[in-house]
Formats: structure tokens, C-alpha cells, sequence
């Protein structure tokens, strides 16, 4: 046994060796090259058909606008996007992550939307080594057990955007709740969060129900949840199951007399649909769209103007995730090969994002502000910080 | 558990069977009757729905859009019937899945190029915006009760023409021997076409009603493909009653499933499918031998 890994060892040593010295050789050159530089490549993984393909939209174009804003390039050297559709397909995504980097050798890679997509993607990435920005799957896993050097996130873990509500339900003096979700990954992480700030400060939660995902018919837990009279209601749901779910929770009375509480995803993207159904709705995420700081407002305004569509949350990803990766070049100059300098430029990152501020945590996560808003005249309106800087406890994670 | 939460559960139950059978009915008329495959049936729902949300946004008002979409929808399901469905009624039952399969592909990316990705909410119209209270803490919304009105109408009017007009009649024949109501002299091309578009009509007109409680989303329709065709199944082709039992039954373990057992409740359902076709393999009031 311990001959073999010491074989295996100076194996992998000599390969690397070999690789760098490859790299080098490809890319010393490059960027001093007369005339063009040579194109960096960038994978892009996202959805562009199906329920999730205006979140691609938004992520590719506000991603590619923050390179614009620079000049379009990445270090110097000029952009080459390799889109590939996910079809937000788990089943598809380990094809999919190889075509991009065994098949398209891409220097970079970002997405995907889907948690199982982006498990997928991670596990590929950690073997080959490609610097990866997750920008938006919230799967805990990917900073966490999976996390790796040459993964990045520039979204959110389910974790951080609900471990806050719980402290803030107390403050309200709501002591007993009954939480609600789909029972998947997504639905089981967000209320765990929530769980476990709320418990550890005396909550109750009275009830923990599961819808099977992804059924949308709420009446009967309604009804059940109209005979438990919990002080409270926390709950995740997103698209068109956060319409439904809003809607048909007012349209039984009974939000007049249970308050609801949720992840931001409740009610964004949502609120044209969901109506008067969803006023008064408090929900905690790491963006409001009406979020006042300057940053925001050019950024939105310059969206805007490039896509004629409004930025969103995704939006926002989409851009870290460029400035994020003109980050990590500018500090090289371009120079792909550098891949040790890169990552630790993208580590000591601090983006002035539209979000506020934010800085990454040792296992590459966003440590960022996480506000409270609330549902008022059609928009989720920020009325305080829910937490600040808050970092996801990576746990499992062997960075340091 | 107090008798009053069971019948409001119960009450839960056959509002749920009602939207089912009004969301099957249309597929009980063309793969029961029919005997048609029509994997498309919920592309009829999504666009139904979509109408729904569209008109009501030109017009303000639902019942109207109703009215509006009910003959474009019956319009579409004659295109659709002429050009495609008509040529395959000899063929084996593959051709037809493939040729409906090929209709969700194309219908829902017309839905991606008319009306876009985004989740839209349809208002209920004011006059059935009320909630009648039944206990402090829980109302019910007048316009279930509206959806639960209609789909018994829906019901009564499919029964009473299939079992008990001239036309019906034609039609069952139609589906069992094809040839022969030919040399009859009855035109069955021409009455598949009605069948058919009266079908993929009652698709739509299910997915308008519904709109305002299901919210209106790209990919609606698959969701309510499955269910539906569970339904049929579990009801036995060919009958209409058995498709409302059918319709109840499932509204019954789906309801009480969440509430009792709901560590199972995603399965609930397609177990009870199962249990169904192992006693009686040809549903619960399937008889006939097609």
C-alpha cells in the first residue's frame, strides 16, 4: 500500500511538472505576442431552454456586461464564450462539464443554476482542475464536502440565506412555527438552516412538512396547518410553487392571522404573479432588487440598457462572476498558466458588488450581508440587515 | 384529529378529485375513448392556461377570455388533428407516441416564443373572489367551489353524450371498429376530427379554469400529463365514470396521504395506481376489450 501511493505520488508529480512545463511553453508567448493576443476560453454551463432559462439569460449577459464594462477582455487577452446548454439535467451534466473541459480544454468554467448539475460539475472539476465559478446552485455541498481550490461561488449556500430568519422570527415573538417545503436537497437545506438557528434560540417548530416536489397542491396541508394555529409559517418554495403556494395561503385566510415568513426565493421573480396574495411577506436573501447603494443603480441601469430586460438576483451572480474572473487574470496579466496566482487573487478577492460588499470565506463561498425584506406595494422592500458578513460554516470542508 | 379538520380534509379530497377529472377529462375522451396515445394533452392544458392569462390581460376579464380562448383552442385542436393526429389512427400505438411527443417539443417552445419563460398568476375574476369561513383561523375560496360546479357540468355533459346520443354512440363505435362504422356510411374521419378537438379543447378549458389557483409556467403542462394519465388509468379506458371515480380516489390518498403518512406521500398515489392494476389489470371500470 504505501509503496503504491508513493509511486502514485511522484506519478502525479512528474505530471504536473510536465503540464506545467507545457503551460509554459504554450503560454509564455501569449500575451506578449505581436498583434492579437490569443482568446481565453470560458466555459459557460447554464440553462437556456426549459423553467430555468431565463436564469441562464440573465447570468450569461450580465456575466459578459462586466467584461464589456472592462474593456472585454480578461487579463488583456480576449474572450471566447463556449456556451452549453444544461437543460438544468442532472443527468446530463457530467457530459456536459466534459465536453466544456476535456473536450473544449475551456480555461474557465462557470454555472450552473441546478444543485445536482453543479454536484455533478464539482466532482469532475476537483479531478481536472479547471477553475470553476459556481454562479448560482445553492447545493451546501459544493463549499463544503466538495470544496476544493478551484472552486468558487459567487451565488449563495441554501444555508446563509435562512439560518438568519430564525433569530429575527423570535425578535417578532413568534415561538412556535410550522415550516414548510418540497421534500429535495434544496427544500431540506434551506429549512435545516432555519432549524437550527431557530431551535438553538428556544424556537419550536411545532410541524416540519414536506410537500413531495413537485406537487403543488397545498390545500391539505393548509388545512392542517390552520388547525395547529402556529404563531408562524416558515417556508421555501420557488417559480411557479412559490406563486401557488402564496397564493393559496392567502386565499385560505390564512395570512391574516399566521404570519408568513420564507427564503427570499418565495417572493423573487415572483411578485407580478403572486399579487396582493404576497404583501407583508418577510423573507431574508443576499439581494433585493430596490437595494439603495450606487453600485446597484448602475449596474441595474447598465443591465438594462444591454438586455432591455430588469437585472434580478441571478443577474447579480452573473456579474460577480465576471468581475470575479477579470479579478483573477488582471493579477497575472493574463497568463492562464499561473492557475496558483489566479485562484489566490480570486481567494483575496473583495467585489464592490451590487449586493454590497462581499469577500470569500476559506472554502470559497461569498461572506456577505443577507438582508430582511419585506413585501410592500408589489416589492420586496429592505428593512434592515438580517445578518452581516455571514459566512457559511463549510463544514466538511478541508480548505484552510 | 377532530371531526371538523376531517371534513374539511374530506372537503379538500373531492375538490382535488374535481380539478382532476376536469384536467383528465379531455384525455378520457381522446385516449379512452379514442384510443388514441395523446402525450400532447398537456401542452393543450399549458396553452389553455397561457390563453387564459393572455386574453384575461387584453380583455380584464376571465369568463370572457374563457369564451375567447374556448374556440381558438377548439380551432387549434382541428389543425392539429388534420395535419397530424388523422394519419395515424390505423398505425400502432409507437407512432402516436412519437408524433404527440413531438407536439409537446414544438408546442411548448411556441409558448417560449409568444409568451416567454416568466411564472404569471391569473386574478381571479371579482365576482367569485370571495372565501366563505370555516373555522376562525381557515376560509375557503369561492372560486374551488366554482372549479368543483363546472367540472360536474363537464361531467354530465361528456356522460350524456357519449352514452346516451346518437353521436356518442357513433363515436364508441368508431373507436372499436373503425372499418365497419365506415361501411355504415358514417364519415369517422370527419367525427375523430370533432372528437379529437373537442378533446384537446377540454384540455385547454381545464387549464383556464384552473389557471387562476395553479399559476401559469413554462413546463405546467408535463406535470399534469402524468396525473392524467394515471387517472385514466387507474378509472379504466374507455369509461367516463371511471375516470371520476378514478379522479376521487386519487384526490382522497393524495389529501390524507400528506396529512397521515407524508414520509410516503409522493408515492401515495402511483402505489394506489399499482394496487388498482394488480386486482383489476383493466382498471376499475375498464371492460371493454380495445
Amino acid at each position: 500500500m504505501p509503496i503504491k501511493s508513493i509511486s502514485a505520488a511522484t506519478r502525479r508529480r512528474f505530471l504536473k511538472g510536465a503540464a506545467a512545463a507545457a503551460g509554459a511553453a504554450v503560454f509564455i508567448p501569449a500575451p506578449f505576442a505581436i498583434g492579437q493576443a490569443a482568446k481565453v476560453k470560458l466555459g459557460v454551463l447554464l440553462p437556456y431552454s426549459g423553467t430555468y432559462a431565463a436564469l441562464g439569460h440573465n447570468i450569461t449577459d450580465a456575466m459578459i456586461l462586466a467584461i464589456n464594462e472592462a474593456g472585454g477582455t480578461l487579463g488583456g487577452r480576449p474572450v471566447e464564450y463556449v456556451k452549453v446548454d444544461s437543460e438544468a439535467d442532472p443527468s446530463k451534466a457530467a457530459a456536459n462539464t466534459n465536453k466544456l473541459v476535456v473536450g473544449e480544454k475551456v480555461d474557465f468554467l462557470t454555472g450552473p443554476v441546478h444543485s445536482g448539475v453543479a454536484m455533478a460539475m464539482a466532482k469532475i472539476v476537483r479531478e481536472e482542475g479547471t477553475i470553476t465559478v459556481v454562479s448560482n446552485a445553492g447545493a451546501d455541498a459544493v463549499t463544503r464536502e466538495m470544496c476544493a481550490a478551484n472552486i468558487f461561488r459567487t451565488s449563495f449556500s441554501n444555508w446563509q440565506t435562512c439560518f438568519p430568519m430564525g433569530p429575527e422570527m423570535l425578535k417578532r415573538g413568534h415561538k412556535r412555527v410550522v415550516s414548510i417545503t418540497w421534500n429535495y436537497a434544496a427544500g431540506q437545506e434551506m429549512i435545516g438552516a432555519f432549524r437550527e438557528s431557530f431551535a438553538a434560540n428556544g424556537g419550536t417548530i411545532v410541524k416540519e412538512m414536506l410537500v413531495p416536489f413537485p406537487n403543488v397542491e397545498f390545500q391539505a396541508l393548509l388545512t392542517e396547518i390552520a388547525s395547529l394555529k402556529p404563531d408562524a409559517v416558515f417556508s421555501f418554495f420557488a417559480g411557479g410553487g412559490a406563486v401557488k403556494f402564496v397564493k393559496d395561503y392567502a386565499a385560505a385566510g390564512l395570512k391574516t392571522s399566521i404570519p408568513l415568513f420564507g427564503s427570499g426565493f418565495l417572493t423573487d421573480g415572483t411578485l407580478p404573479a403572486q399579487g396582493a396574495a404576497a404583501e407583508g411577506i418577510v423573507t431574508t436573501l443576499h439581494y433585493a432588487d430596490s437595494l439603495d447603494n450606487p453600485v446597484n443603480k448602475k449596474f441595474r441601469e447598465a443591465f438594462k440598457k444591454a438586455t432591455n430586460r430588469d437585472a434580478d438576483v441571478y443577474a447579480v451572480q452573473g456579474y460577480d462572476t465576471g468581475k470575479l474572473l477579470m479579478h483573477g487574470m488582471t493579477a497575472v496579466k493574463g497568463d492562464t498558466g499561473a492557475k496558483k496566482e489566479i485562484m489566490a487573487a480570486m481567494r483575496g478577492a473583495t467585489l464592490d458588488s451590487p449586493r454590497g460588499k462581499f469577500t470569500f470565506s476559506k472554502a470559497q463561498n461569498p461572506v456577505q450581508d443577507i438582508y430582511l425584506r419585506e413585501v410592500k406595494n408589489g416589492d420586496n422592500v429592505v428593512i434592515g440587515v438580517a445578518h452581516k458578513a455571514l459566512a457559511d460554516p463549510a463544514r466538511g470542508c478541508t480548505l484552510a | 384529529m377532530d371531526l371538523s379538520f376531517l371534513l374539511i380534509q374530506s372537503l379538500n379530497s373531492i375538490q382535488y378529485g374535481f380539478l382532476l377529472f376536469l384536467v383528465a377529462s379531455g384525455l378520457t375522451l381522446i385516449f379512452g375513448i379514442m384510443g388514441i396515445i395523446n402525450l400532447a394533452h398537456g401542452s393543450f392544458y399549458m396553452i389553455g392556461a397561457y390563453l387564459a392569462y393572455w386574453l384575461n390581460l387584453k380583455t380584464g376579464n376571465l369568463l370572457l377570455a374563457i369564451a375567447i380562448g374556448l374556440p381558438l383552442t377548439i380551432g387549434l385542436g382541428l389543425v392539429v388533428e388534420r395535419l397530424a393526429i388523422g394519419f395515424l389512427y390505423s398505425r400502432d400505438h409507437l407512432y402516436q407516441v412519437l408524433l404527440t411527443y413531438g407536439l409537446i417539443l414544438i408546442l411548448n417552445e411556441m409558448q417560449r416564443i409568444l409568451w416567454g419563460n416568466d411564472v404569471h398568476g391569473v386574478p381571479v375574476p371579482d365576482v367569485l373572489a370571495a372565501s366563505v369561513p370555516l373555522t376562525q383561523t381557515q376560509s375557503y375560496p369561492v372560486y374551488r367551489f366554482f372549479i368543483s360546479a363546472a367540472c360536474i357540468a363537464v361531467a354530465a355533459a361528456m356522460y350524456l353524450v357519449i352514452h346516451k346520443t346518437r353521436l356518442g354512440m357513433t363515436i364508441r363505435a368508431g373507436a372499436v371498429n373503425r372499418e365497419m362504422v365506415q361501411i355504415l356510411g358514417i364519415d369517422v374521419g370527419r367525427l375523430f376530427a370533432i372528437v379529437f378537438s373537442l378533446g384537446a379543447a377540454l384540455a385547454a378549458f381545464s387549464g383556464m379554469l384552473s389557471a387562476p389557483v395553479n399559476s401559469v409556467y413554462p413546463g405546467m403542462g408535463e406535470q399534469i400529463l402524468i396525473i392524467s394519465f394515471v387517472v385514466v388509468v387507474i378509472g379504466g379506458i374507455g369509461s367516463i365514470l371511471g375516470a371520476f371515480v378514478g379522479a376521487m380516489l386519487i384526490g382522497f390518498v393524495d389529501t390524507f396521504g400528506k396529512v397521515l403518512v407524508p414520509e410516503i406521500a409522493g408515492i401515495a398515489v402511483y402505489a394506489l395506481m399499482a394496487v388498482v392494476l394488480l386486482w383489476r389489470p383493466q382498471g376499475l371500470f375498464g371492460g371493454r376489450p380495445a
